[in-house]
């Protein structure tokens, strides 16, 4: 019964649409010729937007992609409201329903540097730049936990959001963009946390300082490059899922956190970089803690490293996303 | 001058079957289908070109149409003729194989009502995250925000999180911003009906209003009753392709004639073939009725008799504990469901082909086109077989000929009644 009332509603709802329609025109766009209206022409990108008449309907132009793609950042800039609202999203949802709340931010480098210090620093013995052991692999942990929250949030968000690709369009590269950016509201409070364990250390920050927002994003960069690769391939490969705990404890491990990369000689060290977090680590360590190593060709070989991996990530990703609603 | 709002020109999508895109591969897979192929294509080089072929099938090819500003066009055709997909290239969400189409007006559509909400989220986030993920800008919400709310009728929870609304607040909600959303060209599924009576009264004032600006509709339906009232031009597809295009009533006639070419009482249907569930211990394999009234030539009819004959393979003697016939409306809307279990006596089958008889004494149904679907299977709901869609039937009006006109919005079961008209008021007493 109630299906029946629905359908009739259905119908009843379109034929005074229907009638409306006839009676009222098109008014709106009564005499508009539509810009644009041979922009099929142009090569290259399978969607068109032409807003340059805005007193007219945009214009769209939906055809299969060839060859390379195309990372159409423009459109992604005509949709970064929505990009605002996502990562508005992520940041508002994380911590719902938890006890302990946003502290989490804090309370998850902070035991592991607790942890680090005990058996790295203690009883190990690690070497640690003359520095304080506690606050040298703090200072590592902060942005190590930046990019790898960031790198399991946007590996898993294309899956996590597939019932916005399946059913709404809009640029895609939004989802994993978002997931990394939501991050930096945990970096924020843990930052903190380590400005207040410099104080407890009697430790000013050096001039330098004014490169931590460049080491942030060359961590951020290094995060969405590599979470983009995996996004892409977690739409295909439900593997990936399994994979990116594995990958982010084994770079833990790779990159200089528990131990310095002073323990490496020249030439060697430089060509650690091409690990781009152990660049942000060491830089991090050098620009806050003032710790004499120097990493400045280090930190320029990771930024290579880096944006070689965003950039393959970026075109992986337009590559594959043709057809991410038909498979994910 | 009205310009054309949608230009489709020759449009396909290819999808493959049985590969990576209907199933989630791993690694494993894809490297051993590679190994797979290359052994393939030192074996025999021209096999592997064979394989590939085999696994694709065109579910849209050459279609070509195109729709004016302002015009309504329903589009019909049989499920998997390729309407969603259309839909899906017409949104963006999927990328066509070829061709090209070209829009003018921004498109929204009532298929991903509520898509996107996040039930930690409260109402009035729901409402901002929501519409911009459909596309509208921040000023654009906030500007059309007390209106949304007002028609919602979810005020007092606004800052309430979504979880904790009822299905239907959620689905008010829900079709409040994608009613706001006020694209220019609508795409209009069948089901977009939301909330109670006086909900759907407010839907109705807000797609008038919607329609007096000039916007564009494609309808997608089943119901050829609704797209026969709605729309002035129809597209019928059938595998892929345009089948018709043109008036609403020529291509309706068009499809209807087409489903009824094979299907007529007393002529048995093979359903060996239909898609099916079940272990397959027992199968249908062919299906005949008639309502046995030769002036009608068996067609069934209103408040007439059904007598459905149905031929069944068992793999072994058995006895056959649930065995069902169930006739549904268009709107795939269970009226019918005649079911030995009810009588309690498993009816027992021979090893091989069985024929069953079932008689419907009497079928209240009112004249249209029904859906016949076949179960097999054990009281516990397991099945052996169960055909959902098996074949269609036309039920037509016992008063064939008479002077009665059909009314428009008939109800789902008929009802026998007279009028009779005195003078006077009606006598209390009476």
């Amino acid at each position: 019964m109630q299906r029946s009332a629905r359908s009739d509603f259905v119908t009843l709802s379109l034929r005074r649409l229907l009638s409306a329609i006839c009676k009222g025109g098109s008014m709106a766009h009564d005499g508009v010729i539509p810009k644009g209206a041979n922009s099929a022409e142009f090569g290259g990108d399978p969607y068109q937007r032409d807003e340059s008449d805005t007193s007219g309907p945009s214009v769209v132009v939906i055809r299969p992609s060839k060859g390379l793609a195309n990372l159409n950042l423009l459109e992604l800039w005509e949709y970064r409201e929505l990009l605002y609202f996502l990562v508005w999203r992520d940041v508002k949802v994380r911590y719902k329903q938890t006890a302990l709340g946003v502290s989490w931010a804090i309370i998850q480098p902070f035991f592991t540097m607790v942890v680090f210090s005990l058996f790295f620093g203690k009883l190990a013995g690690v070497p640690s730049d003359g520095l304080p052991y506690p606050i040298f692999a703090f200072a590592a942990l902060v942005p190590w936990t930046f990019f790898a929250s960031g790198l399991s949030q946007s590996s898993n968000s294309l899956v996590s959001s597939q019932d916005l690709i399946k059913k709404i369009y809009f640029p895609r590269l939004a989802i994993p963009i978002a997931s990394v950016f939501a991050g930096l509201i945990d970096f924020a409070l843990a930052f903190l946390v380590l400005l207040g364990m410099m104080l407890f250390y009697g430790m000013a920050p050096t001039a330098q300082v004014v490169w931590i927002p460049a080491l942030l994003l060359l961590a951020l960069v290094t995060s969405l490059g590599v979470g983009l690769w995996f996004s892409a391939l977690n739409v295909l490969y439900r593997d990936v899922a399994h994979i990116v705990p594995f990958t982010v404890q084994f770079w833990l491990f790779i990159t200089p956190i528990a131990y310095p990369s002073s323990l490496l000689p020249e030439p060697w060290r430089t060509l650690y970089g091409l690990n781009p977090m152990a660049g942000v680590v060491e830089g991090f360590r050098w620009s806050l803690l003032g710790t004499e190593t120097a990493p400045g060709p280090m930190i320029a070989v990771s930024a290579l490293a880096a944006l070689c991996i965003l950039a393959g990530g970026a075109y992986y990703f337009r590559w594959m996303e043709r057809s991410f609603a038909d498979r994910v | 001058m009205r310009g054309s709002a949608i230009h489709i020109d020759n449009i396909g999508k290819q999808y493959r079957i049985g590969a990576p895109e209907n199933r989630h591969p791993t690694l494993k897979d894809a490297l051993s289908a590679s190994s797979r192929r290359a052994m393939l294509a030192i074996r025999s080089p021209l096999q592997i070109f064979r394989n590939k072929q085999q696994h694709r099938f065109w579910a849209l090819r050459g279609v070509s149409f195109h729709v004016e500003q302002g015009e309504v066009i329903g589009i019909i055709g049989r499920n998997g003729a390729g309407k969603s997909t259309l839909l899906k290239v017409l949104s963006r969400i999927t990328e066509p194989t070829e061709g090209q189409v070209v829009i003018r007006g921004r498109v929204g559509s009532l298929l991903e009502v509520g898509t996107g909400f996040h039930p930690e989220l409260t109402g009035r986030e729901n409402i901002y995250l929501n519409g911009a993920i459909l596309g509208m800008k921040r000023r654009e919400i906030e500007r059309k925000f007390d209106e949304i709310v007002d028609f919602a009728e979810v005020q007092r929870f606004i800052d309430t999180p979504v979880k904790h609304y009822s299905s239907g607040m959620y689905l008010r909600l829900a079709f409040a911003v994608a009613a706001h959303l006020e694209p220019e060209i609508l795409i209009v599924d069948e089901v977009l009906a939301v909330g109670d009576a006086s909900f759907q009264r407010k839907c109705l004032g807000k797609m008038g209003q919607v329609a007096n600006e000039g916007r564009t509709v494609l309808f997608v339906s089943h119901n050829m009753d609704a797209v026969r009232r709605l729309c002035t031009r129809a597209l019928l597809l059938d595998d892929g392709e345009v089948a018709a295009d043109g008036t609403t009533e020529s291509v309706i006639a068009q499809y209807l004639s087409r489903e009824s070419e094979f299907i007529r009482p007393g002529v048995p249907i093979d359903v060996s073939r239909a898609q099916r569930m079940g272990n397959g211990e027992v199968r249908f394999v062919q299906a005949t009725y008639s309502s046995l009234e030769e002036s009608v030539g068996c067609q069934p009819y209103t408040g007439g008799p059904l007598q459905l004959k149905v031929e069944i393979d068992s793999k072994s003697d058995r006895l056959i504990e649930s065995l069902a016939v169930s006739i549904r409306n268009l709107t795939g809307m269970l009226l019918v469901n005649a079911d030995v279990v009810a009588s309690g006596t498993p009816l027992s089958v021979r090893k091989g082909r069985n024929a069953v008889i079932f008689n419907i004494h009497a079928l209240h149904l009112n004249p249209g086109r029904y859906v016949v679907g076949l179960w097999a299977g054990d009281a516990l709901r397991t099945a052996s077989d169960h055909i959902t869609e098996a074949f269609e039937l036309d039920v037509i009006s016992a008063e064939a000929g008479g002077l009665g006109l059909t009314p428009r919005d008939n109800g789902v079961v008929p009802c026998r009644f007279d009028v009779h008209v005195n003078a006077g008021p009606v006598s209390p007493s009476a």
